[in-house]
């Protein structure tokens, strides 16, 4: 094919196999997180069989769900090129809410969720009206979040509403529920921002926007769509986790922050440019909550080395995903 | 199918400005239906602003845009989409990270629900099949890793393709500026079809035979306004460079005489393409003109890459004697700082130099920027305003500066004269005839066969390998064409 | 008027202006009691901010994405080297401030590596570094009790007419900063980065050895304030650099250097780390609750942000 000597056809091979070298890497780089899913399962099973069964999965991935719900809403807006650094305490903030107002008077509850997922869209009309960095605005609302928190949860207490516990409790038959919850969150996530029209708008925001206004769309529009629906998945995280958890803490979700961005990057996504995997992301939120809380302790590695090892682990994810990824990119 | 001959688009005393600048000062013109009008300038005389204007991305300050004989008065992007007009910018307007089809998708609100990709698919598919035969471009590639050209075929295909809107008017703001002589020569053909069918065209080049050439109708602009217009047969090259405002036509023969003493120069590069299986090599002595040519994107930017880094690392193949600089084609991603004044931008490679003491003096760096300003031409009433303040081809001039203003005995041009002017161009290439004559080496890729003239030495590469080495005494435009195709053993 | 109209033109001055704000506030609630004071204490504390804010900043105007996470646990490695090699003993101060500035260079050495050796994304490596450097601090530092020595102690709190000596070498250090970025070859080469890095390497940047120049001095920045901190403190403690992970920051944007890069302004992080100090000196005085503290400070921050208007887009 290479050697027709007709000019057009050898005009259309000269980048061929150069593209088909960079379709295999980005399809092993697609791979690597579900890779990595599998190596920690994988340890975890030698290390202690008895973990891989029913039980032991519905124990082990309590806390995924959360994690994957905060992790999917931190990458809808690295999307369009932004990053939350609030997602942490609004998990929290949720969280003191679901466990006070929304069991004691669901209403109200309901009505401060709204309007809180209502802030997040407000904050992405600021950020895009204002062109403001959104690392600083989110700074900002993360100390809010926090302070609301703490106004409504002083001190660690309140309880669950008993259908979140009885939805969060669910034994479903052959698979732990945990995993159920994270095919569906990445299926229908997948199918939203991948797959359906608008969402190429959305990712094309990303990519570049000064084509996507050129072609007739509202930026402003794609920008508080991708807030908003991380305001909704943040909600949704938030009530998943204290479901688990029973009560609530006005800093029980702190460390969501880093972990969703972790999770993201993890999964395949890049900061800026548009370029995420939903799919990739929760495989990414599922392998950091095991790696982080299940296999260190299965290794018996002491507490103090623990915060550590995730490092460690994250570092070793990431170096094998940039060995894959495309060589040479600086001068 | 419109009568021909029907004004389509009417702009009557359009004016914009930017600050104190008139890029825009009352500028009326019609484009009827079913003729391809030229538009040609030099740079900063406000083409692409009315390109703008027309394809309603900018608004202007004064005048009225008539469309199918209706006054617009709330004119925008999808206003002239309704319309039927449609724009292909010089800059690339594609995004990066979806693919052709999704690409596709952002340009047709109407594609949308279930099959959406299917019908994207299709859709851009066919039209490069029209447009571009045998373009080697799947709906599915990711834009990103096509290379440049392949990147402006998409764009100016998906311009042509038709959903539920109407087609009336294409805009191309300089088409051709990253294609290669074979691919563009395609887009030429399938313009003058499209015209014939009864859709209009205005083209924008600066490459004045493609306007000569594929015109109904010509407009000069100058400052901001139309200095003449008229019937495409009127005008010559010459007319078009003197109306321009330029200087005379035809690059002047080049003087300098066939170096016979080649051998005896000093070596200043050697280096083999990694992709390189015979015992062909590049090679550069002092004082000489090197070019690489052949089709767009066939290995030589990345032989010059190559050649950059080997300066400062190790490298096999390569042999490098002294400092190297570069001047980049593509100058937003790989030449202009943006935030910088143009002086800045041009000191930036002679840093060392610019010292006094430890730190950098302010008077040495005003006394280099404007040492070049008047030897390379650089029109701006003062040095520290901002590059983007200057025009396209005065932008590159400062990247000439920083490059000729260096220590670098060896400079290494990507393809810098993309979308710039002819009079910039001409003025530029006496600069580097000049220089190299004082002992300098340049490594020139250029895509434009009348620039290899004023090369001592021409490589043609094919699928990243030198195919063939040309002196200048047997270089001609068929030669270069010819191996530019031909597969090497 | 043009000079105060240029002046109103430079983005730092509405951090200094917001500074004076909060004071202003402060002093008339308590109705200018304790006005001098409260500047005092304001300068003692905007120290350490200023000091890792602009290490801070050199990292942030190398680019989008460009970010050190670590300076918190490079803070608190650092207090504890420090104290543990003067060990209570005057005659090892230097000792122990070269060990704690070398302690910081090589957190920031380990972030470049990993950021170059291994292409992570620095907000992913310098958090990475960062839960790698706690755990070798909480086993290193573990029920560490040494007081730090008494001269040294007494340097860090050490007043001239009511001003302290370390926030008047803040300010030198500031000037010293500011010269470094604008007139230096190393400070252009930072600033060519951060608006186009691969232009830069195309230009002759050694972009490589400036990008990891610029990793080291942040983490040896962060080092540096590590043993200040515990010499103002009178102790070493794992979590004393905590909430200089947001503050540095914060501190950077609201003094005008741009998060996108290739823009930097050395006054305004004087004046924003007067303002976000004086700010809890205020909201102290005011007597609220910690929520209410941590509300207002978010809603301030944002506010800042949000009236000094992002940078106009290119075009």
């Amino acid at each position: 094919m290479t050697d027709t000597p007709s000019p057009t056809a050898s005009v259309a091979s000269a980048s061929v196999p150069a593209a088909r070298g960079i379709a295999v890497r980005r399809w092993l780089r697609a791979l690597l997180p579900a890779l990595s899913l599998v190596l920690v399962v994988t340890a975890i099973g030698v290390l202690n069989p008895r973990a891989i069964s029913y039980f032991g999965f519905s124990l082990m991935l309590g806390l995924a769900i959360p994690i994957a719900l905060a992790t999917i809403a931190q990458l809808f807006v690295i999307t369009v090129n932004d990053l939350d650094l609030s997602i942490g305490t609004f998990v929290g903030f949720v969280g003191c809410v679901t466990a006070t107002l929304l069991r004691d008077n669901p209403l109200v509850g309901i009505a401060v969720l709204v309007a809180a997922i209502g802030v997040y869209a407000g904050l992405g009309a600021l950020i895009h009206l204002r062109n403001l960095p959104s690392i600083v605005v989110t700074l900002g609302m993360s100390f809010v979040w926090q302070g609301l928190a703490i106004l409504m949860l002083p001190t660690p207490g309140g309880k669950a509403p008993d259908w979140l516990l009885t939805l969060m409790g669910l034994k479903p038959p052959f698979v732990p529920f945990p995993i159920i919850a994270a095919i569906v969150i990445a299926v229908v996530v997948h199918f939203g921002l991948m797959r359906t029209s608008y969402g190429t708008i959305l990712r094309g925001a990303g990519g570049n926007a000064a084509a996507i206004e050129r072609a007739g769309w509202s930026l402003l529009r794609t920008k508080v769509t991708m807030f908003t629906l991380a305001g909704v998945f943040g909600v949704l995280s938030g009530m998943a986790l204290i479901g688990t958890t029973t009560s609530g803490d006005a800093n029980i979700g702190n460390g969501y922050t880093l972990l969703s961005i972790a999770g993201v990057i993890l999964g395949g996504g890049e900061f800026v440019g548009g370029r995420v995997s939903p799919i990739g992301a929760v495989l990414g939120a599922l392998t950091l909550t095991l790696a982080a809380t299940q296999l260190l302790g299965f290794m018996h590695i002491p507490p103090d080395w623990q915060v550590g090892a995730n490092g460690i682990i994250l570092i070793i994810v990431l170096a094998a995903r940039a060995l894959l990824s495309r060589r040479g990119d600086a001068v | 199918m419109p009568e021909i001959g029907n004004t389509i688009v009417k702009l009557d005393g359009v004016e914009r400005h930017f600050g104190a600048v008139r890029a825009l000062d009352g500028v009326t013109i019609a484009v009827k239906a079913g003729e391809c009008v030229g538009l040609v300038g030099h740079n900063g005389a406000g083409k692409s602003t009315l390109m703008h204007v027309l394809a309603g991305t900018g608004t202007p300050d004064q005048g009225t845009i008539t469309v199918g004989g209706e006054p617009q008065t709330a004119y925008s992007v999808s206003r002239a989409q309704t319309l039927g007009i449609r724009c292909v910018f010089q800059e690339l307007s594609l995004c990066p990270n979806l693919t052709v089809a999704e690409n596709t998708r952002i340009y047709h609100p109407s594609i949308r629900g279930i099959g959406w990709r299917r019908r994207a698919s299709d859709l851009i598919s066919a039209k490069l099949d029209e447009v571009f035969p045998g373009h080697g471009i799947s709906a599915s590639d990711i834009v990103q890793d096509l290379a440049i050209g392949k990147r402006q075929m998409v764009e100016v295909a998906r311009a042509f393709t038709v959903t539920d809107a109407p087609l009336r008017l294409v805009i191309l703001d300089e088409p051709t500026s990253s294609l290669d002589a074979h691919t563009s020569s395609q887009l030429l053909s399938f313009v003058r079809r499209t015209v014939a069918s009864g859709i209009s065209c205005v083209f924008i080049s600066h490459l004045l035979g493609e306007i000569l050439g594929n015109s109904d109708r010509i407009i000069v602009m100058r400052d901001g306004k139309v200095v003449t217009a008229g019937a495409a047969s009127t005008f010559n090259r010459n007319r078009l460079v003197t109306e321009m405002g330029g200087i005379e036509a035809e690059p002047a023969a080049v003087a300098a005489a066939a170096m016979a003493d080649r051998e005896s120069r000093k070596l200043r590069v050697r280096a083999r393409p990694v992709r390189q299986s015979d015992g062909r090599e590049l090679i550069a002595r002092e004082g000489e003109i090197v070019g690489l040519a052949g089709l767009a994107a066939h290995g030589q930017t990345d032989l010059l890459l190559a050649v950059f880094r080997a300066a400062t690392q190790r490298a096999a193949n390569i042999e490098v004697s002294g400092p190297v600089a570069l001047v980049a084609g593509d100058r937003q991603t790989d030449g202009i700082f943006a935030q910088w004044s143009i002086s800045e931008n041009i000191g930036i490679r002679s840093l060392a130099r610019l010292r006094k003491g430890l730190l950098i003096s302010p008077a040495r760096e005003d006394e280099m920027a404007a040492r070049w300003r008047d030897k390379i031409g650089i029109r701006t009433p003062d040095m520290h305003n901002n590059i983007l303040s200057l025009s396209g081809g005065n932008q590159q001039k400062a990247l000439f500066a920083r490059a000729l203003g260096s220590d670098a005995g060896i400079v290494l041009m990507d393809d810098p004269m993309r979308g710039v002017d002819v009079g910039t161009k001409l003025e530029v290439y006496e600069l580097i005839r000049d220089e190299a004559r004082g002992g300098r080496t340049f490594l020139w890729y250029t895509t434009e066969t009348d620039e290899l003239k004023n090369c001592d030495h021409v490589y043609v590469f094919h699928n990243g390998r030198i195919v063939a080495d040309l002196r200048r005494d047997e270089l001609t435009e068929e030669k270069v064409i010819q191996s530019s195709f031909a597969e090497s053993a | 008027m043009t000079r105060l109209g240029r002046l109103l033109e430079k983005p730092w001055i509405w951090s200094f202006a917001g500074a004076l704000l909060v004071w202003l506030a402060a002093i008339a609630f308590t109705r200018g009691y304790g006005a001098g004071g409260m500047v005092t204490a304001a300068l003692s504390l905007a120290v350490f901010t200023v000091i890792v804010g602009i290490g801070q900043m050199f990292v942030i105007t190398l680019g989008p994405g460009n970010v050190d996470l670590s300076l918190p646990a490079s803070i608190g490695l650092a207090s504890a080297v420090a104290m543990k090699v003067m060990g209570g003993n005057d005659a090892m101060v230097v000792v122990g401030l070269l060990a704690a500035l070398g302690s910081g260079f090589l957190v920031g050495s380990f972030n470049y590596f990993l950021i170059r050796a291994l292409r992570i994304p620095p907000i992913i490596a310098t958090l990475s570094a960062s839960f790698i450097i706690q755990s070798v601090d909480i086993s290193y530092g573990r029920g560490l009790q040494i007081k730090p020595p008494p001269g040294f102690a007494d340097f860090t709190n050490l007043q001239v007419l009511g001003i302290p000596v370390l926030a008047i070498l803040t300010v030198l250090f500031a000037l010293g900063a500011a010269v470094l970025l604008q007139r230096t070859i190393y400070g252009r080469q930072v600033l060519a980065i951060g608006q186009n890095i691969r232009a830069a390497g195309l230009a002759g940047v050694p972009v490589g050895r400036v990008r990891y120049l610029t990793y080291a001095l942040c983490g040896t920045l962060g080092g540096l304030t590590g043993a200040l901190l515990a010499g103002y403190f009178r102790g070493a403690n794992v979590d004393i650099g905590n909430e200089y992970l947001l503050t540095s920051i914060a501190v950077v944007v609201i003094g005008g250097t741009s998060v996108a890069g290739g823009k930097a302004n050395v006054p305004g992080i004087w004046g924003a780390a007067l303002f976000l100090v004086l700010l809890l000196t205020m909201l102290n005085t005011f007597g609220v609750s910690a929520g209410v503290r941590l509300l207002l400070t978010g809603l301030i921050i944002v506010g800042v942000i949000t009236a000094a208007g992002g940078p106009k887009s290119a075009r």
